[in-house]
């Protein structure tokens, strides 16, 4: 590092090598096969993905695009669904700001202004928010510049602005929490605003499909006539955005400098109390102490019970780390809804849930199983205590599953009120996927501690592509067998080979 | 069978990237304290690890009260407790319920478990704090709730590894407390330590490993002779590492 320490860019220097290093060892684990085997699969990965886009996004190309209302309604639309991502993932990495303890401690303690360090992952937030953003958003942006031209470009400049903005509301959002709320509640209540934004606006739009056009196809508002109607002019300044986007230079000007001069201002109003926030960020895990609500016998339990309880216990007792699990919960809410609104129709109408409610198991517990199998806090104690390994294992999966049935019985009871056999079909589909999720989670096992939940994903790439590739298949199958079409073989079969081909990649036979 | 021996090992071996455990032959005799000492990195914790089944041996028998612990590992951990430096605990469980859990994993009848737990938890002095969820324990505390896990389900050979590692001088004096009242009762202990006053003033027996082999072992006494001078238990533990890397070096070199 060459600049003089202390300063900006020093500080930003250490921050940026000790990213980069993370990043590294997570993702290649300083192997070169492995780096050459990542960097293959996300190139093959993203050229579908632009593949994917050209596909769902030429028919819109070719009806013609121009700065008229209904593709500005469009345009700020999906970018507001983005933008929402955004803020979510600043949100969280602001709220990680202050309570990620690891160099925290020795930095708050040097005599290096405290707010520097803050300016810093301030920055380094917004440019991960932004990096994310436009690899979201950067296929269906480079098929736009692929078919329209290089006007097209001025999208990233705007998504850059964007970024800025999100940055500085989450830092907004934080330190007002921390004044209003207090350091003890802070972290998790900004981790369920993070969910609800992240989910909210896809949710939310989706909602009204169902409720005005009974339907679950999300961009049907943006393509109401009566909705582009009642929007305002073109000229009008709610569609500066979308123009800048679509290559007007001054517009996306004004948003560049509109979103660096907002976070700039927060960052200026803000950084000063950094270092108060941080301090009483940490001294909440040091200082809480909670009671349990009373004291009771100990009862009688066999192993397998004990552990069943240990781990409904602490998902119980850990709200942020239910919340995250749980918020994938809230991506159900629409087919909920649309049940819900669809009540009495035949049985046909309702085939449109059953993928969404596969997928949302498949997922959950994806996240349970790794909470229950790999995040053991008290690993040494399980393994010695006198209990076989695979007895350890049946009880843990017993409480995941246990788990899933109690959130999923509601949803597969609206599904039963409207048809019994598509109701057992769900359930079937549900326990498979699931199930599956739960079997690569045991397949590719290591102990962690809980608190590392957010790093399960990047801890097996493996683990993670093929629970997401096994709950598609059995979504997919789920919905062509509710529908009685032997194609349903087709997904299901490939659903067995994911399965298959990640129990022959796990590592196997090299745990106790 | 009765074994007079708590542990008996033999040929154990274990590799990582490097040989880590190589060849050792250890005898701890029931109803024992013994020390096993040597500098880091020379295979303490990994022998331990493996006695107490967190780790596969590579070659070798252990024997557990005359159990094979690698063929009936089951029983032989009935009768083992592991107490590591990182306290196994966790933070959203209150000491008693970690006991209830501890007691409900080794099959102890509840009510003989919640009755030891409660002597535990006022033995080691937990019991304003016996309520309150572990996160926001001291590590001494946290010691102390993971040395009455150990502790709940009777053991007949207790493991420690750096046991006393973090804890202030209070916490330090109620572990050793607690430990020789164990050994007193017929309880065997094995214990890893760099405090070499401990060891000193605790163990019957002591064992010194350096680069995975057992380089010296025997009563304090023993080991003086064996350097023949009259010194601390800190100088006979640097003259015989320092013998042992005299020695692989002079290997080294031929």
């Amino acid at each position: 590092m060459s600049a003089a320490p202390a300063t900006l860019p020093w500080f930003a220097a250490h921050e940026f090598r000790i990213a980069w290093r993370d990043w590294l060892a997570m993702t290649t684990g300083g192997k070169r096969v492995r780096t050459v085997v990542l960097v293959t699969v996300l190139a093959l990965f993203y050229l579908g993905l632009h593949l994917l886009a050209n596909a769902l996004m030429s028919p819109w190309i070719a009806s013609g695009i121009g700065p008229d209302k209904e593709t500005l309604v469009l345009v700020t639309g999906t970018g507001f669904l983005f933008w929402t991502v955004m803020l979510s993932q600043a949100l969280e990495s602001v709220t990680r700001a202050y309570y990620s303890r690891s160099d925290l401690d020795l930095i708050l303690s040097s005599p290096a202004p405290a707010s520097r360090v803050f300016a810093v992952r301030t920055g380094a937030t917004a440019f991960g928010t932004i990096i994310l953003a436009c690899l979201l958003a950067s296929p269906m942006i480079n098929v736009l510049i692929a078919h329209e031209g290089l006007a097209w470009l001025s999208a990233y400049g705007v998504l850059a602005g964007f970024g800025a903005i999100a940055a500085a509301i989450s830092v907004l959002v934080t330190v007002g929490l921390f004044r209003t709320i207090g350091p003890a509640r802070t972290r998790l209540v900004a981790q369920i605003i993070a969910g609800i934004v992240g989910a909210g606006f896809v949710i939310g739009i989706q909602a009204v499909a169902i409720l005005s056009f009974g339907n679950m196809n999300r961009f049907q508002v943006l393509q109401d006539p009566a909705f582009i109607a009642a929007m305002p002019d073109p000229g009008s300044i709610l569609w500066l955005p979308a123009r800048g986007a679509m290559g007007d230079w001054l517009d996306v000007l004004l948003v560049l400098l509109f979103g660096l001069a907002a976070l700039g201002l927060v960052i200026s109003l803000t950084s000063r109390s950094f270092a108060t926030h941080a301090i009483a960020a940490a001294g909440v895990s040091a200082a809480r102490v909670q009671q349990s609500a009373r004291t009771r016998p100990f009862r009688k339990a066999s192993q397998r019970h004990a552990l069943r309880v240990k781990e409904w216990k602490l998902l119980a007792r850990d709200p942020w780390l239910l919340s995250q699990s749980l918020m994938q919960i809230l991506y159900l809410f629409p087919p909920a809804l649309f049940l819900w609104v669809s009540y009495g129709q035949s049985a046909g109408t309702y085939v449109v849930v059953i993928p969404v409610i596969v997928m949302a198991a498949g997922q959950l517990a994806g996240g349970l199983s790794w909470l229950a199998i790999s995040g053991e806090d008290a690993h040494d104690l399980v393994v010695t205590a006198p209990i076989h390994p695979r007895a350890v294992l049946i009880a843990k999966i017993e409480a995941v599953l246990v788990s899933i049935a109690v959130v999923f019985a509601p949803v597969l009871a609206l599904v039963w009120i409207a048809s019994w056999d598509l109701a057992w079909v769900t359930a079937l589909f549900v326990a498979l996927s699931a199930s599956s999720a739960t079997a690569i989670q045991l397949w590719f096992r290591v102990p962690m501690r809980r608190t590392m939940f957010r790093r399960r994903q990047v801890a097996s790439r493996a683990a993670t592509i093929s629970e997401a590739l096994s709950s598609i298949m059995w979504a997919g199958t789920a919905v062509l067998a509710a529908g009685e079409q032997w194609l349903a073989l087709l997904p299901g079969t490939l659903a067995v080979v994911v399965l298959i081909v990640a129990w022959a990649i796990s590592p196997k036979g090299k745990r106790v | 069978m009765l074994s007079q021996y708590a542990l008996a090992i033999s040929g154990l071996r274990k590799s990582f990237d490097r040989p880590v455990v190589i060849d050792l032959d250890l005898r701890v005799k029931a109803g024992e304290f013994y020390a096993l000492l040597g500098p880091n990195g020379a295979g303490k914790t990994t022998i331990l690890r493996m006695v107490a089944g967190l780790l596969k041996p590579d070659a070798g028998s252990i024997s557990v009260y005359g159990i094979d612990a690698q063929r009936d590992p089951v029983a032989a951990k009935q009768i083992i407790a592991w107490v590591s430096d990182e306290p196994m605990v966790y933070d959203r469980l209150t000491p008693l319920e970690y006991l209830e859990f501890v007691a409900g994993l080794w099959r102890i009848d509840a009510r003989q478990a919640e009755r030891h737990a409660n002597e535990l938890i006022d033995w080691l002095g937990l019991r304003p704090h016996a309520n309150e969820r572990c996160g926001g324990f001291s590590k001494g505390m946290l010691q102390k709730v993971a040395l009455a896990g150990a502790l709940v389900h009777d053991p007949r050979l207790i493991i420690l590894d750096e046991p006393l590692t973090g804890l202030d001088a209070g916490s330090a004096r109620q572990v050793k407390d607690v430990l020789k009242q164990k050994v007193a009762s017929g309880v065997t202990v094995i214990m890893t330590t760099h405090i070499l006053e401990v060891a000193e003033r605790m163990a019957e027996h002591i064992g010194v490993i350096n680069h995975g082999r057992l380089v010296a072992e025997g009563t304090l006494a023993e080991l003086r002779a064996r350097i023949g001078r009259e010194t601390t238990l800190e100088e006979i533990f640097l003259d015989l590492v320092a013998q042992k890397e005299a020695d692989l070096a002079a290997e080294a070199a031929a």
